[in-house]
């Protein structure tokens, strides 16, 4: 029992981290953004400011409103923090490492986006059920992509859990994987494309038409939206923090090696911000694609990752 | 003479353009139309007019367009049955402005297609441009039935009139198919404001004010437009420096709004560096406006009889014009090599030339349309007939065709904000105060978004009794419900935005 304490704690800690530091990615990409349009940027700490403006007022429900609609914004910003804490970041042998399954993790982000999508038709509104129906769209082309993605990274490990790969990429024989390549692509492309950023959806649009995540939020707001926004910060996070533990585990902690653990911090800090800054200019080159070309980008993403797979095979580990 | 009908005499209207009016029985109308537009001429604008104090009854105003020059055709309407032939089998155009006189003035189209309220929301009574209309504001709905479409999988979504975004009010009813648009209906009239009603409790100078703030990105055309209007009915010629300062303030309005749309079509496909891009150019250029002219968006510059503005610091103007034809060029080649804003916008809303002729689609979307019709070179007043100006064109019709007519145009006014300060000479304004009894005056001037007509009809005393301001909205309103036909309707932003139409200009 004495040596499970420490590993507890340190759970909690990474979870308490997760949750705090989530906005603050929002804000550097954000951020970045901004400089990169030669505009001056609101400042990391905008997101905060956001929410705490979101906590702070009083929400307005559609009276035809089920207790769906009410219970999803707490479904989701669950979902998201369950999944951005169980992601092996800081160190591998964690208490809820059991847990890191990446299917299972698949399944979580598959849970949120279900209750979502049903919140969004609730109302009955046309937006919602536009955002809903396009969500679909695109969420159902980007699963595969993702799981087959993970399954380059799990054949290369021998397993689907995440604390193992991470430890076999990070940890032991060190090698390039060309198969982790492609994987690495289609992960980018599946990144961009769930967490509703530019080619696919745009977060900053206040074009109701255009809308894909915005438009199934629409009616919500103060706390229900304040959740919701920071579900998503949470899953840009996860989703980042998934990337960097499938591609860039090199820093992170070993099975109880404490003392890694600041160098395994600083190793997080510099590896967000890098990924932070690289989303910004993606978004900024790139224009948003006319919906039906979400399919054929998609479809892109899922080659790509059965390619990653097809070389695996090919070249032997 | 641009036209030759049987007992239709057309008189000459003094002016800047060359136009010319006629009287014309309610029977003839429809076989004049007719002929005006089998020779290539458009609908420009229908209004009535009460005269009830001069000649009697009521009067309903037809401007048309031809080759030639403005042609005003003038329809004396009973009091007791005001009643007219219905014009938008020859110009579907017309069917709006119809409708909005019915609303206004209680002048009656036989056989309209739609007998729906156009811009009455249920806000009044009777018809305010009556003489004898009081002013009793009331609270209730108008039914307003839009169109169904029937069909598996069909319905509707309800966009508007408070949008996500910071815009003008409009509501638009999309009849669609999973993604795909089978109609689109639009309902306007949110911000009506009454201008025209309040033209008729103004004075000249004051209503000069009134006419430039019609709609807040047009400020220039329709002041001028005012103007013109005006000092054709007092048969008046500003000095030439007022003309030049004018023909200045309406390029620098060009500018500013192509450099703001071109920023605008960027941040709809979510381009958002172009948009920061082209907006930071135009706020510079609305700062220059501030500190050379004294208003950023250049309101009461132009009064009837000349200018109310000096030019003193011009060497700011040469000094924009470099920065912007440097920095524009630039922007156009990401523009155009950025092929995911070319995929967005190539195709999408596309008005083929023969359906753009047969709707009357005009101005900077009309040109995209091979419309080939700009009032600077057409009629070219001073000081446009000496500057040879060079109309952009282009045939394709798509949102692409208006970025790239956009472009164009933009260089095109750089290119005349140059020549024209190297032409400004000085001189001084003498204010026209007074117009003389029971005139009518038209000025049209080719704004950035289209041609924008004025028309003042004076009161046997002189007085303004009836103004009419008229946007080119109101013809290309009704060709954006064909636009986006068959488009998706992530697409509309887009689209609309490439028309970039006015709501305030045509709910008046």
């Amino acid at each position: 029992m004495e040596n499970l304490l420490p590993g507890i704690l340190l759970q909690l800690f990474q979870s308490l981290l997760v949750v705090m530091a989530a906005p603050l990615l929002t804000g550097w990409v954000v951020m970045c953004r901004a400089w990169l349009q030669n505009r001056s940027a609101a400042g990391l700490f905008q997101p905060y400011r956001l929410l705490q403006k979101l906590f702070s007022k009083n929400a307005v429900i559609a009276d035809n409103a089920s207790v769906l609609f009410r219970v999803t914004p707490y479904i989701l910003f669950g979902c998201m923090w369950l999944a951005a804490a169980i992601i092996p970041i800081l160190a591998v042998d964690l208490p809820f490492s059991p847990a890191a399954d990446v299917i299972a993790l698949v399944g979580v982000f598959a849970l949120a986006r279900m209750f979502i999508a049903l919140a969004a038709m609730d109302i009955g509104t046309a937006f919602g059920s536009l955002g809903a129906r396009r969500e679909m769209l695109v969420s159902f082309l980007a699963e595969p992509a993702l799981i087959m993605v993970l399954f380059t990274a799990s054949t290369i490990s021998h397993s689907t859990q995440l604390p193992r790969i991470v430890d076999t990429l990070a940890h032991q024989h060190f090698a390039l994987y060309p198969s982790l390549a492609f994987a690495a692509l289609a992960f980018v492309m599946v990144l961009l494309a769930e967490n509703a950023r530019i080619p696919i959806d745009n977060p900053s649009t206040h074009l109701e038409l255009t809308m894909i995540h915005e438009a199934m939020i629409l009616e919500y707001s103060a706390r229900h939206l304040a959740l919701i926004e920071w579900a998503s910060s949470l899953k840009l996070f996860a989703y980042i923090s998934l990337g960097i533990a499938l591609f860039i585990p090199h820093g992170i902690a070993g099975a109880g090696d404490w003392g890694a653990l600041p160098l395994a911090m600083l190793a997080l800090l510099l590896k967000m911000i890098v990924a932070g800054a690289g989303l910004a200019l993606l978004e900024t080159i790139l224009a948003k694609m006319r919906i039906f070309r979400a399919p054929e980008y998609l479809g892109t993403a899922f080659l790509l990752a059965v390619l990653g797979l097809l070389i695996h095979f090919l070249l032997g580990t | 003479m641009p036209l030759t009908y049987p007992n239709l005499t057309l008189i000459p209207i003094p002016g800047a353009i060359p136009a010319w009016k006629g009287l014309i029985e309610p029977e003839q109308l429809l076989p004049v139309c007719l002929k005006v537009a089998e020779g290539g001429g458009r609908l420009v604008a229908l209004w009535g007019s009460d005269e009830r104090q001069n000649a009697g009854g009521f009067a309903l105003q037809v401007a048309l367009v031809t080759e030639a020059g403005l042609i005003c055709l003038c329809v004396a309407l009973e009091e007791a049955q005001p009643v007219y032939p219905n014009l938008s089998l020859i110009f579907p155009a017309a069917l709006r402005m119809q409708r909005a006189a019915q609303d206004l003035l209680g002048i009656v189209a036989t056989d309209s297609p739609d007998k729906r309220k156009w811009l009455r929301h249920g806000a009044w009574h009777g018809f305010p441009l009556r003489k004898d209309y009081a002013v009793a504001p009331i609270d209730e709905a108008d039914a307003y039935p839009f169109v169904r479409v029937e069909g598996n999988g069909v319905h509707e979504i309800p966009v508007g009139p408070v949008h996500a975004g910071t815009i003008e009010p409009g509501h638009f009813r999309f009849s669609i198919v999973g993604e795909r648009v089978l109609r689109l209906e639009e309902r306007l009239g949110y911000t009506h404001k009454g201008i025209e009603k309040r033209f008729e409790q103004l004075s000249l100078q004051q209503g000069a004010k009134l006419a430039g703030r019609i709609a807040g990105d047009s400020s220039v055309a329709y002041a001028w437009a005012y103007a013109m209007a005006a000092e054709s009915i007092a048969q008046l010629t500003p000095s030439a420096h007022s003309l030049w300062l004018r023909a200045l303030l309406l390029e620098r309005e060009r500018i500013a709004n192509h450099l703001g749309d071109l920023g605008y079509l960027g941040n709809d496909v979510a381009f958002t560096f172009g948009f920061s891009q082209f907006w930071i150019l135009k706020e510079q250029l609305l700062r220059n406006n501030a500190a050379v002219f004294g208003h950023r968006y250049l309101m009461d510059l132009i009064i009837p009889g000349g200018v109310a503005v000096e030019l003193s610091k011009s060497s700011i103007l040469y000094d924009e014009c470099t920065l912007l034809e440097k920095q524009v060029k630039l922007l156009r080649g990401i523009y155009e090599e950025h092929a995911g804003m070319q995929d967005r916008f190539i195709g999408a809303g596309l008005v083929a030339p023969k359906l753009a002729a047969q709707l009357g689609l005009c101005g900077m979307a009309g040109r995209a349309s091979a419309q080939a019709w700009d009032a600077r070179v057409q009629f070219a007043c001073a000081p446009y007939d000496q500057l040879d100006v060079q109309m952009a064109t282009h045939r394709n019709g798509d949102v692409a065709a208006r970025v790239i007519v956009r472009f164009d145009e933009l260089f095109e006014s750089l290119r005349l904000q140059r020549e024209i300060l190297n032409h400004l000479t000085t001189g001084s304004t003498v204010p026209l105060l007074k117009l003389p009894g029971n005139g009518f005056g038209i000025g049209m001037v080719e704004g950035w978004r289209g041609e924008i007509l004025v028309a003042i009809h004076t009161d046997r005393e002189g007085n303004v009794a009836r103004v009419h301001p008229h946007d080119p909205s109101w013809q290309n309103w009704p060709v954006l419900e064909h636009a986006v036909l068959d488009n998706i309707v992530p697409d509309f932003p887009l689209i609309n935005k490439s028309f970039n139409l006015s709501y305030t200009g045509q709910d008046l």
